[in-house]
């Protein structure tokens, strides 16, 4: 048995690094700094290694094979799921530049939520180190935010601060959706500020309080419920933080205008600093590769990770390429699905079905070809992304369990549709 | 495989050579002496009538690091104008001002480049930099990492450490993210940004930190001298497009007590305060400035006319910019205690007065200072322009008659505020060499690159003499990497890899007992995990990482 320390976590997000896993064989056992999202996900255990075709156990050379074949028998494969480590994405991106697929991250309707509002207007942000050291008011916008990420009070906000004295007088404040546990509360006991509001009504909650920052007068007492007067104090706390940030989880803002609602934060920020105050944006994400596969997916094609290379050259649509669409438009021949991280199965469709999956994925349509894959961070060494898209963790290997990675099985169907390198 | 470039007109200064008609061999790689009489030549080149150069170096050039991928994420409008192919044998990309990453290294290579160095290299985003570097084709490259504004550094000089703790910390970090230099960014005005505030002179105190981006300069320099970096303190000065800031460059200059400072982006920081738009040229002063203080060096960031995107680790300057953003989207970022970004999309116009003294400010620059060992061309890509824009700025340095047609094309006022219309001079083929090969593998510090004598690597770029040298230096008939050929006729025909480059100063590792305990305390990653190993960047099969000597110690 070996324990292995300091281990970096591709699951929460938040780029946890200070977990202690034991591990025995191909067993993993988090014996220090788990929490509810990253144990379950580095125990799960291995039960497949074999891939297989149609069902029936092959070898990883047939699979490759075959999965090369289905490639070479389409018009408009969609390489869907994309949840993965940066080489992993490296080498769906050079796959699909060779069999003119459409490339298309399973978060990336969450992330559009965001995207269209930076590409519309732009942003300030702010990054985990500096939300830590400075942040003295804390705005969190429709997001359960312990439930995102269990232990984000306990290592950002009740925790050592560089430049905020004390950091029980930290002001943290729930917009919209109120959390599930206490852990926005302070270690002296300092409760957080609940404004609680139907998700369907932050568009209008965030348009009011950008109205109250820009000095507009508002007729009404109360918007959704709350009290303007509320919104009004949020306005001022923010305007007299030291170092305010608002942060909110594009996944968590399923409703109409999400990105509008986004845009108007964004905007509320700007405009903080506009009037002379410090203050931040932070979205929140980096789950299941998501920010890994916008990154390489930008630098490698200029754009985020929604692309189509039919026509030979990259070109981004956030709303043409998305997989379930292209699917159920049957305006794809093939599907190859990428998923890493864990074995929720892939969307359902009758189409040619490639799947990299961790092991253990269970089907309802057995694919054509399933080849279970190494997790990133687990079985094999890599980069992944967090949330705030500056920072890559390199994840380690911890076991030797000879799960191929996602870049060596894509490479290898690569090599075999054999056109020149390059 | 022995290879022959016969009878081609040299221009390699690091040799002394001024336009003679040499053969060269290549073997393995690299550039030999003539061999004897039965060593069979493989392949033979006739380069009778054409220009020789080594492969060109871009010092200073932002390719890689997050700010980049946010100008390309922020800007799909300016990719969809400029979409690029796959071939049978390159990746598909964008181009435009922040082209994808394989189209940076394809472009570069059918310029006649070779190198390319990243001068903003974050030490939280060194590994991202690499990255990006990794997936750049056929180029050599590497990175200057960028200190001055970190909180351990700030706290160091606050608690006033002694100079060796400094170094070591400076070489650690060095190491940690595999650079070749150090870069500093408007000096502790990221950090300052932080705190609020929205200015930062030379000697004004952070309101946190009891110390001023002179202090920081000073230390930093001494540091680099100290440690025996080859590449200068790489400095992005305060006041970055302040009317007025000549005064701060040249303060900074005088301040510096004659150690080694390279000034970059140079024209962004040589503006005065006269006439009726109290915007005016300061290039004079600084151009006298350079050609006064031998230790002093600079890179211009030229602009040129047309749409762009600048990024900048200058998260207080790009802040107060915005206002001048075109088109009207932008992002700036406070990063991890370590430093900052600012994206604005810039469209530079000839009939805007400011820009278009902006451009006579550069080229006067470029004209006035009269070592070309010690100025270098750069448009500080993507923020003046995009690196592709090359070969019409040598145009406009090389043919004075073509930059007078320029000239009167601009801002009528601002033609009235410059003196470019008086100076004759013209760049020879042997100064832009010295400037684009020779003296710029001296600045970085390459050993065996940017030079055409036996011992060197094969990097060289082959030219059909032109009188129209913008068409000349756009399409090179021979690129050859490490002796291999990847350009010919302006095309890329063959992809390599090239190496990352790296420094690596001795250093007492007893500073991870100060590092250690503050990033458990203050940071969001162990010390361990925020290093990066060696296989990072090699572990591709790609990237290989090559280790240059300290100054002196060749």
């Amino acid at each position: 048995m070996t324990e292995i320390i300091e281990v970096p976590s591709p699951f929460c997000g938040i780029g946890t690094d200070d977990l202690t896993i034991q591990v025995e064989g191909l067993a993993l056992k988090v014996t220090a700094n788990g929490c509810a999202v990253n144990t379950p996900a580095f125990e799960l255990p291995i039960t497949d290694t074999q891939a297989r075709v149609a069902g029936q156990q092959v070898s990883l050379e047939t699979a490759i094979s075959k999965a090369a074949d289905i490639l070479r028998n389409t018009n408009q494969p969609v390489f869907g799921g994309c949840a993965t480590d940066v080489n992993g994405m490296r080498a769906i991106l050079s796959l699909a530049d060779r069999s003119g697929a459409i490339v298309d991250n399973l978060a990336f309707n969450n992330a559009r939520r965001n995207l269209l509002a930076m590409q519309d207007s732009g942003w300030m942000n702010t990054t985990l180190a500096e939300l830590k050291n400075r942040c003295d008011v804390l705005l969190i916008v429709g997001t359960d935010l312990e439930g995102f990420a269990p232990r984000f009070f306990e290592r950002y906000l009740w925790n050592e601060a560089m430049f905020v004295s004390d950091i029980n007088n930290r002001e943290i404040i729930y917009l919209g959706k109120l959390p599930a546990g206490n852990a926005s509360t302070s270690p002296s006991g300092r409760k957080a500020t609940l404004l609680a509001c139907d998700d369907a009504d932050l568009p209008e909650v965030a348009a009011v309080l950008y109205a109250l920052l820009k000095g507009k007068t508002l007729q009404a007492q109360t918007v959704a419920g709350l009290a303007v007067s509320d919104l009004q104090t949020i306005v001022d706390k923010l305007k007299a933080a030291q170092y305010g940030v608002i942060t909110w989880g594009a996944a968590a803002l399923a409703i109409e205008q999400a990105e509008l609602t986004v845009q108007t934060l964004c905007g509320i920020v700007k405009e903080i600093n506009q009037q002379g105050s410090r203050c931040s944006g932070f979205p929140l994400g980096g789950r299941e590769g998501d920010q890994t596969a916008n990154q390489v997916c930008g630098w490698t094609t200029g754009y985020p990770a929604r692309v189509s290379f039919a026509r030979g050259y990259p070109e981004y649509d956030p709303y043409l390429f998305e997989t379930q669409a292209l699917l159920n438009n049957a305006e794809a021949d093939a599907l190859l699905w990428v998923q890493t991280f864990n074995t929720n199965a892939p969307p359902e469709t009758g189409l040619p079905t490639i799947v990299l999956g961790r092991s253990g994925m269970s089907f309802n349509r057995e694919p054509e070809v399933f080849i279970p894959v190494g997790t990133p961070g687990i079985d094999h060494a890599g980069h992944a992304y967090r949330l705030d898209n500056v920072v890559a963790i390199r994840l380690k290997k911890l076991r030797d369990s000879g799960l191929p990675s996602t870049a060596e099985v894509l490479t290898a169907i690569e090599q075999n549709l054999q056109v020149s390198p390059c | 495989m022995l290879i022959k470039l016969t009878g081609g007109t040299l221009y390699d200064p690091a040799s002394g050579i001024d336009g003679q008609k040499k053969d060269i061999y290549i073997q393995n790689g690299r550039i030999i002496a003539a061999p004897s009489a039965e060593m069979p030549i493989e392949k033979e080149y006739d380069l009778n009538g054409k220009v020789v150069m080594s492969g060109a170096i871009d010092m200073h050039t932002h390719i890689g690091g997050g700010k980049g991928n946010i100008a390309r994420t922020l800007l799909p409008e300016d990719h969809r104008m400029d979409p690029v192919a796959r071939t049978p044998i390159t990746r598909s990309g964008n181009g435009h001002a922040m082209p994808s990453t394989y189209v940076t290294g394809y472009r570069y290579a059918e310029m006649g480049y070779t190198a390319a160095f990243e001068p903003a290299v974050l030490p939280i985003n060194a590994r991202q930099a690499h990255m990006e570097m990794g997936d750049i084709p056929i180029l050599d490259k590497g990175g200057y990492v960028m200190l001055g504004s970190d909180d351990f550094l700030l706290r160091m000089l606050t608690a006033k450490k002694d100079q060796k703790a400094i170094n070591d910390y400076v070489a650690w970090t060095m190491h940690s993210a595999k650079a070749i230099g150090i870069k500093v960014v408007n000096a502790g005005g990221i950090s300052a940004f932080k705190f609020n505030q929205r200015k930062l002179d030379l000697d004004e105190k952070n309101s946190y930190y009891d110390v001023t981006p002179r202090q920081i300069l000073q230390t930093l320099a001494k540091a680099v001298k100290e440690l025996g970096l080859t590449h200068p303190l790489h400095v992005h000065g305060c006041n970055l497009g302040v009317p007025g800031n000549v005064e701060t460059t040249l303060n900074t200059i005088q301040g510096i007590d004659g150690l080694p400072l390279h000034l970059t982006h140079i024209q962004f920081h040589s503006y005065g305060t006269e006439g009726d738009f109290k915007f005016s040229s300061g290039a004079a002063q600084i151009a006298e400035a350079i050609n006064s203080n031998k230790n002093i060096t600079a890179d211009v960031g030229q602009i040129l006319f047309g749409q762009t995107v600048t990024a900048s680790g200058d998260s207080m300057r790009q802040h107060y910019n915005h206002k001048y953003a075109s088109p009207n989207k932008w992002v700036c970022m406070d990063i991890e205690c370590d430093a900052g970004c600012g994206v604005v999309p810039f469209k530079y116009k000839d009939q805007n007065f400011v820009n278009a003294l902006q451009w006579a400010i550069g080229l006067e620059i470029f004209l006035l200072v009269n070592d070309p060992w010690r100025i270098f061309l750069t448009t500080d890509h993507p923020n003046g322009a995009p690196f592709t824009s090359y070969p019409h700025l040598i145009r406009l340095l090389m043919d004075r008659s073509f930059r007078n047609d320029m000239l009167a094309t601009i801002h009528p006022e601002a033609q009235k505020m410059t003196s470019l219309a008086a100076i004759d001079r013209e760049y020879t083929l042997n100064e832009i060499a010295i400037m684009t090969r020779a003296g710029a593998a001296r600045i970085i510090g390459l050993k065996d690159r940017g030079a055409l004598s036996p011992g060197n690597w094969a990097d060289i770029t082959v030219y059909t003499e032109d009188a129209d040298r913008q068409k000349m230096f756009t399409k090179p008939d021979y690129v050859f990497k490490d002796g291999e050929l990847v350009v010919k006729d302006g095309e890329v025909i063959h992809v390599k890899w090239g190496t990352t480059h790296v420094v690596r100063p001795e250093f007492d590792i007893s500073i991870e007992k100060d590092l250690k305990p503050y990033f458990d305390r203050y940071l969001t990653m162990k010390m361990g995990n925020f290093k990066i190993s060696d296989d990072e960047i090699t572990e591709d099969g790609r990237g290989s990482i090559t280790v240059h000597p300290l100054r002196g110690a060749a």
